[in-house]
């Protein structure tokens, strides 16, 4: 076979292929949409368009506007960054790129409230390992899931510069220091006492 | 125009070219991997590394990125670079044990022993496939994924993506020639080479030389 026919084999065989596999989009639907209903989606679709609607097309507030998504919604949906990615004209991937090389950004969706165990070496010899145990087995997670009423996720960091304090547990921003099995219970009822109260009084 | 002293021979070239590239004018051979003429410069894989002299100590740079300029000493491969380039050949060979390129790469530095514990992860970041899809195609299909250990060459939801053309460049390219085929876990995967050509031909008794057959390969025996 001479490079003539190569040429025209392989031509024929995109051209061929390009016929029978339209690229199907919607088969890589966001899993989470199915689960949720689709008003949820709805809701989340319309939010995601207002954040980014204020943006306007400049590629440089990329990172902000996924700040602002990822802190309406918790997370950051497939749906969001695909809206994301056609409106500052960036390729998907370079979206996708750095919504998971930062960790404050999650794909999966995450609950209210952030519970970040310190491990690092300051903290592990204070005991760090056994507060996260207790943290495991008052919320019932595993370190990167949610709790099931997608109150509470559970994370781990390896030092977070404050090993005087260890060790350390740090919800929602808000640091807690020298942290006993006891105060882990203290500290997680808080939140929840607080969240109830914001509740009821919407 | 810059005037440099590469291995003792003074040269002139134009300001803005690399020390890789003013060598490579003088025919001096430094080995590259990340590093490819068409195009942008990355600095991934230090394996072009060369010994800057300034006074009486010197530094290690990676040639590909280094600015030439006026009055500077470069050494490409004396006894410190070897050895260092030895060792990165070395580490890039443990994460890619079974790489042709790597291989004889070290062969030719004369490696016959990888002392790290071999983690096959059949890609070294190199970031040549991510900058042709990028630069060459103006695809923009596929990009590294994550950060530190997890850090990998992926497509976005490690899906096909629209923008991919089947052009298989990234394969091309790869001097690990394995990692940008995902055609296991895509849809329709990524670079489509193995879909668009017909069969490869071997000769009846290959042995593997791992020279292409056909058009501008060997001749079928
Ligand atoms: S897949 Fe190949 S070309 Fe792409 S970064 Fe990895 S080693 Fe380099
Ligand atoms: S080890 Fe926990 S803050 Fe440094
Ligand atoms: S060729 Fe220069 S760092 Fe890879």
């Amino acid at each position: 076979m001479n490079s003539q026919t190569l040429y025209h084999y392989s031509l024929y065989y995109w051209v061929k292929q390009l016929h029978q596999s339209p690229l199907d989009v919607s088969n890589s639907l966001c899993w989470e949409g199915v689960e949720k209903g689709s008003q949820t989606l709805d809701n989340e679709r319309e939010r995601v368009e207002a954040i980014v609607g204020e943006y306007g097309a400049s590629r440089d507030s990329l990172i902000s506007v996924l700040q602002d998504i990822q802190s309406a919604l918790h997370y950051l949906p497939e749906h969001a960054l695909r809206t994301v990615a056609s409106q500052l004209s960036l390729p998907l991937i370079q979206v996708y790129g750095v919504a998971t090389f930062f960790k404050a950004f999650s794909l999966k969706p995450r609950g209210e409230h952030i519970v970040n165990v310190c491990l690092g070496t300051a903290c592990h010899v204070r005991g760090a390992p056994a507060v996260l145990d207790e943290v495991k087995r008052r919320l019932g997670i595993e370190p990167g899931e949610t709790t099931e009423d997608m109150k509470f996720t559970l994370e781990t960091v390896n030092c977070l510069g404050a090993c005087a304090l260890g060790p350390i547990v740090v919800i929602d921003g808000n640091y807690h220091g020298q942290m006993l099995l006891g105060k882990v219970k203290k500290v997680l009822r808080e939140i929840e006492r607080r969240t109830q109260r914001d509740e009821t009084h919407e | 125009m810059v005037e440099l002293t590469i291995d003792g021979i003074k040269t002139k070239v134009l300001e803005g070219t690399t020390v890789l590239e003013a060598a490579k004018e003088m025919g001096i051979v430094i080995p590259t991997l990340c590093y490819h003429p068409g195009l942008s410069p990355y600095g991934a894989c230090r394996v072009c590394i060369v010994e800057v002299v300034k006074g009486n100590r010197s530094s290690l740079e990676a040639s590909c990125t280094l600015p030439a300029e006026q009055a500077q000493v470069i050494l490409t491969n004396s006894d410190k670079v070897r050895k260092t380039r030895k060792v990165i050949v070395e580490l890039l060979l443990a994460s890619c044990p079974n790489s042709k390129t790597l291989q004889d790469m070290a062969a030719n530095m004369g490696i016959n022993k990888v002392r790290f514990k071999i983690k096959d992860r059949g890609c070294i970041l190199c970031g040549l496939c991510v900058r042709y899809c990028n630069e060459q195609m103006k695809s923009g299909g596929i990009g590294f994924v994550g950060r530190g250990t997890s850090r990998r060459v992926a497509t976005a939801f490690d899906v096909t993506p629209e923008e991919c053309r089947n052009c298989g460049g990234c394969e091309w390219i790869c001097p690990v020639c394995e990692r940008a085929c995902t055609a296991g876990n895509l849809i329709d995967g990524l670079c489509g080479g193995c879909q668009n050509l017909v069969p490869v031909e071997t000769c009846p008794i290959c042995t593997g030389c791992s020279e292409s057959v056909g058009p501008h390969g060997h001749k079928v025996y």
